[in-house]
């Protein structure tokens, strides 16, 4: 087998089987690991980090980076929880809605005022967490109880979690439009070479704006779950998740450098890092070690480091040198 | 920071018609200062104290210590991430020591003396470690220093178990609350460190490498120049400005929290080195920029906070500042 394709492979598949060899792991050791409860409390926790890591996703492969995400999910949690006495949709549609105008105005400033997408997304990141503030008059926002809006991330659909679900059905439309339709190429190519798809005549600024708009969305999305899901919108939340997302995506083994990646492995990289914290507590449960919750970044922080090594032993002659 | 004209035909342009752009982007971080100062001594009341300038300067100095670092990671076409949790270790590590829990020293002078050395040694072999992941295995940078930002203030907080260290110690404090001449402490250490970075980054053979690697850093290796080492070393020193402004932070909390300390610093050491008019792609910089930046910021958050702009609507037009500088300088650039 040649070195490129040994490469492609492990690139796709590695972190699947990670993954799986880590359920495995846990299903071996632990006797409640695949329990329903944990199963489904697992995957209701990180959809939150599933929706910001499917927006970063496709802002990386586009060769950019949004490190506004997690100011923009704590906007969207205190909108949502400020519109929820009104009902679902309006909450919905008020977080949902604090997004977009975030990943607008990160569109603009990249495509338009040609900003580097680091220094853009780090301005809104404080605008967006300075707004979110405002709008909460500097503290939590509890949502109504009334309106059903706490459905939206407590509740089930036949057992199975709600934001597990509009998670999953966001990766369904995320992996369908990257893989079939001419945004989705649009996308990679302008990550491959910018210059080359403007010239080739890609609207490359459209897609761009498209790609910011929908992180924005996507983490407006995450922060109604957060606001629905611990009942109150919380202005100070989110610190750190756009850093965690990016973690995700890497481990999910797409490339900082944009032109390629996958939506499928983005999942298993967030599920990878969230199943990490869950081992953890089931190995303190055992009794025989007792580490405490701080282990879990040292954890992460050094998984991360594994992934990152091994990708560049396979990929050292693309990656080249940023 | 001065710019020669890139011909003479540049030059005879810019005699024959004023470049407001130009002119906005070389000098629009003093402008802006200047400016900010102006209405300041106009509408604020008790701005022309000691008090307001020392207030500034105490707050703005962990931020420009951390920022010069970040400048020279930079400067190389880098960045550094880890520097708040790199602080949260140095931070957590250095009352260990000196309240004698790990080494049993007699003295306490021997013992803040080894706090100090080790805690600052401590973050700047992890900024090698940084630089060595960076140079060695060829890593993106932003990759490569997120590990130490998620993994580091974990170690820290493991190293404390969470708990809040709280101390008296004046023998250490010295290093945030002492003022000699009226001075903080703190400020004289800032100005040498920008003094220092500025004249190497100028005048020494090390500064012109740095600046080479950033420009073309394939051109850079092939003229001989030891790209990895000039990788590790600014790393290293990014580690090293990281420690000590951990050790101030705490000093002038006269506690350490690892859950706190540099907390989102790694996004404000950035933000003043772009708005100081340093290239985030490499190969130009400049450490009085940084300063200015990291200066401007610091002013305007003051401004609105002392005309009783809550400090949240201050976060969003910091924002909008930082977008602006850089636009500026884009238009100057392009």
């Amino acid at each position: 087998m040649n070195r490129a394709r040994l490469v492609r492979i492990i690139g796709t598949y590695g972190v699947l089987i990670a993954l799986a060899a880590l359920v495995v792991f846990g299903f071996l050791r632990y006797d409640r690991f695949l329990s329903f409860y944990n199963v489904m409390t697992l995957l209701r926790y990180n959809s939150m980090f599933a929706l910001v890591a499917l927006g970063m996703c496709f802002v990386i492969m586009t060769g950019g980076i949004d490190l506004s995400v997690g100011s923009v999910a704590a906007l969207g949690s205190v909108a949502s929880a400020l519109a929820s006495p009104y009902g679902i949709v309006p909450g919905l549609a008020a977080g949902i809605g604090a997004g977009l105008v975030a990943g607008l105005i990160n569109g603009i400033l990249v495509t338009r005022a040609n900003l580097m997408p680091f220094i853009a997304t780090l301005a809104t990141m404080q605008a967006a967490s300075g707004s979110a503030l405002l709008l909460a008059g500097n503290q939590t926002v509890s949502v109504s109880y009334e309106s059903g809006f706490t459905a939206i991330g407590q509740g089930s659909l036949w057992t199975f979690p709600i934001p597990a679900a509009i998670a999953a059905l966001a990766y369904l439309t995320g992996s369908l439009v990257l893989n079939y339709t001419g945004t989705g190429r649009a996308v990679l190519a302008i990550g491959g070479g910018e210059d080359a798809s403007r010239l080739m005549g890609l609207r490359t600024d459209r897609v761009k704006s498209l790609v910011y708009l929908a992180s924005g969305g996507l983490a407006g999305l995450a922060g109604v779950i957060l606001a629905s899901q611990f009942g109150a919108g919380q202005p100070i939340e989110g610190v750190g998740w756009e850093l965690f997302a990016i973690a995700a995506v890497v481990v999910g083994g797409t490339l900082l450098t944009g032109g390629s990646g996958s939506v499928v492995t983005t999942l298993a990289g967030v599920l990878l890092l969230g199943i990490l914290f869950n081992v953890l507590n089931f190995e303190n449960g055992m009794g025989w070690i007792s580490l405490s919750a701080y282990w879990q970044s040292v954890i992460r922080g050094l998984f991360l480091l594994t992934v990152v090594l091994l990708q560049a032993r396979l990929t050292r002659r693309r990656l080249g040198a940023l | 920071m001065t710019e020669l004209p890139r011909s003479y035909a540049d030059r005879d342009a810019v005699a024959r018609s004023f470049d407001l752009f130009g002119f906005l982007s070389r000098y629009g971080t003093v402008i802006a200062l200047v400016l900010l100062v102006a209405f300041n001594l106009a509408f604020t009341r008790n701005f022309a104290t000691m008090q307001t300038l020392n207030v500034n300067l105490t707050q703005v100095c962990t931020i420009v210590i951390v920022a010069v670092g970040m400048t020279l990671v930079i400067a190389t076409g880098g960045i550094d991430l880890s520097v708040g949790s790199l602080m949260a270790i140095s931070g957590a590590l250095a009352p260990m020591i000196f309240l004698g829990k790990i080494l049993p020293i007699g003295s306490i002078y021997l013992n803040v003396a080894a706090a100090m050395i080790m805690s600052v040694l401590v973050a700047g072999l992890l900024g090698l470690f940084n630089g060595w992941l960076v140079a060695r295995f060829r890593i993106q940078p932003i990759v490569a220093t997120l590990v130490l930002f998620i993994a580091g203030r974990g170690i820290a907080q493991v190293m404390t178990n969470g708990n809040l260290q709280t101390f008296r110690v004046p023998e250490f404090q010295w290093i945030g609350l002492a003022r000699p001449l009226d001075i903080p402490a703190q400020v004289i250490i800032m100005a040498v460190i920008v003094a220092a970075a500025a004249w190497a980054l100028k005048k020494t053979l090390f500064g012109r490498c740095i600046l080479a690697v950033g420009g073309n850093e394939r051109a850079s290796e092939l003229a001989g120049i030891a790209v990895s080492r000039i990788k590790l070393a600014v790393y290293g020193i990014s580690g090293l400005c990281a420690g000590l402004a951990g050790l101030i932070v705490i000093a002038i909390n006269s506690s350490s929290d690892a859950n706190l300390v540099g907390l989102g610093m790694e996004l404000d050491a950035i933000a003043a080195v772009a708005v100081g008019g340093t290239l985030l792609s490499g190969g130009k910089a400049t450490i009085v920029g940084t300063l200015l930046g990291a200066l401007t910021i610091q002013l305007v958050r003051y401004t609105l906070l002392a005309n009783g702009v809550p400090d949240a609507a201050a976060l969003v037009v910091k924002a909008g500042i930082i977008a602006l500088a850089v636009w500026l300088q884009q238009q100057h650039r392009g």
